[in-house]
């Protein structure tokens, strides 16, 4: 049986996917696997988020515009409820999530938790998201944002960005 | 030193307590509170264990990224000044969560500013090694990649505290402490494998910072009774599959591992190099020129 309640909380989940990432502005908050939750009760909206990385400035900035989305569409009394746990993962992140991604020039993420992160040790090959070469080569561990790493395409000769897998 | 004059953060229940008079005024909502006195003991014996033991997980977060924060526009590659700066704000984010975390357990209504900002160096928990200054960037990569080694240690076992906040931010923490290390790892191969310049740099980094390293093992009561709780670590059952680690990177990077001899301590009782003061003077003098601020 539908509530009430669930189908408010269908709505609410709607309206934001209006809220994308500051930095990725291609992915929603949920396709991101930021937006956890929406709790509809008696006092009124809880949404439920958690951090991408434990620093990451963007995070002010999306429970900001939940909030704002929110309020443009008439929700009183809404707040954010941060969570730590379960960790967030890229693993959350769809295929058509990841395809979105690949198409607006940034290396979809891989598995999370490989053998890749052991030191020292030789790391999947990444796939250009412009020419698909996989003959890449990683130019920074880190990029311009906490979720992304700079590679360069040798087939392309392109820079490009990796979404990092954690 | 005379509390009255200190301005340090501390509780509002504290502040009628203690018998000193604040200055009328409301208390602004980071906590801080005019003349109140710091709550924590230098002793390394205090009343909440559990909030000291949170205070050295995240001071030692706090000032490694701030150290590593100092390099932002100074760093020889550009790569590397977005990796020091990125590494720089993870660890600020896990200090923040943990500063917060360690407020709602001590439940003075210090929030995680006023802890960060209105300590003196007296009163932070933080081990020695991370407090150094930043050197040439070998000390800096080795610094971090000896932390690091360790971090995904601890991390690895809070995720299973019992405190399931604090094991929330460690599950979280640990991915951001492994991309870390498998960085620094890296970097202490190419440095060390890599021109006798760097080399030898790498090399001599490794030997003054090697005695500093020995304090991350170190274990009194307060990590004992974190340990009882089933929300710490067993700092010192840490050291061998430490050393797996160091010595596997290290022999690759061609580097000697020194001798274990004196190492500092004193750390996580308020026993710090000179360095830490001048830092946190850099570090907290916003905060301290205009209390109760935000963005």
């Amino acid at each position: 049986m539908v509530t009430i309640a669930d189908a408010r909380r269908e709505q609410i989940l709607d309206w934001l996917e209006e809220v994308k990432d500051p930095e990725v502005p291609v992915l929603s908050v949920r396709e991101l696997g930021v937006l956890r939750d929406v709790e509809v009760t008696g006092e009124g909206v809880v949404v439920v988020m958690t951090p991408t990385y434990s620093g990451c400035p963007a995070m002010h900035a999306m429970e900001a515009e939940v909030l704002a989305t929110l309020a443009r569409h008439g929700v009183p009394n809404a707040s954010v409820r941060t969570v730590y746990s379960p960790a967030w993962t890229t693993d959350w992140m769809s295929d058509e999530a990841k395809a979105k991604l690949a198409a607006y020039g940034i290396a979809p993420p891989g598995r999370a938790e490989s053998d890749d992160l052991v030191p020292l040790r030789r790391r999947a090959p990444v796939e250009c998201p412009y020419c698909h070469s996989v003959n890449t080569i990683v130019r920074s561990e880190f990029g311009s944002t906490a979720c992304k790493a700079i590679l360069y395409c040798n087939g392309c000769h392109q820079p490009f960005e990796l979404f990092k897998a954690i | 030193m005379t509390s009255g004059k200190r301005e340090t953060g501390d509780g509002k229940r504290e502040e009628a307590g203690i018998g000193e008079p604040g200055t009328g005024n409301p208390a602004p909502d980071n906590g801080w509170v005019p003349g109140a006195r710091p709550a924590t003991a230098t002793s390394g014996v205090a009343e909440n264990s559990f909030f000291e033991y949170l205070l050295r997980l995240a001071d030692d977060r706090l000032v490694l990224g701030h150290r590593l924060s100092e390099w932002c526009g100074h760093a020889p590659i550009l790569e590397e000044d977005i990796a020091l700066a990125n590494i720089a704000l993870d660890l600020i984010g896990q200090a923040s969560m943990l500063l917060k975390l360690a407020g709602e357990v001590e439940g003075k209504g210090r929030t995680e500013d006023a802890l960060a900002y209105f300590r003196d160096a007296i009163e932070f928990r933080n081990v020695q090694l991370v407090e150094l200054p930043n050197g040439d960037f070998a000390v800096t990569i080795v610094r971090q990649f000896l932390f690091d080694a360790w971090d995904v240690l601890v991390l690895e076992r809070l995720m299973g505290a019992s405190n399931k906040t604090l094991a929330g931010i460690a599950a979280k923490a640990l991915k951001e402490a492994k991309y870390h290390l498998r960085h620094t790892a890296e970097w202490v191969r190419m440095l060390g494998d890599g021109t006798a310049e760097s080399h030898a740099r790498a090399q001599r980094a490794l030997d003054d910072l090697w005695p500093y390293a020995a304090e991350l093992f170190l274990a009194d009561e307060i990590d004992a009774q974190a340990v009882a709780s089933g929300s710490g670590v067993d700092a010192e059952a840490l050291r061998d599959r430490w050393r797996q680690t160091v010595d596997r990177v290290l022999s690759e990077a061609t580097l000697v591992v020194p001798k274990d001899g004196f190492a500092p301590r004193g750390g996580r009782i308020g026993r710090h190099t000179e360095h830490l003061g001048r830092m946190l003077a850099d570090m907290q003098s916003l905060a301290r020129a205009h209390p109760g601020a935000t963005w």
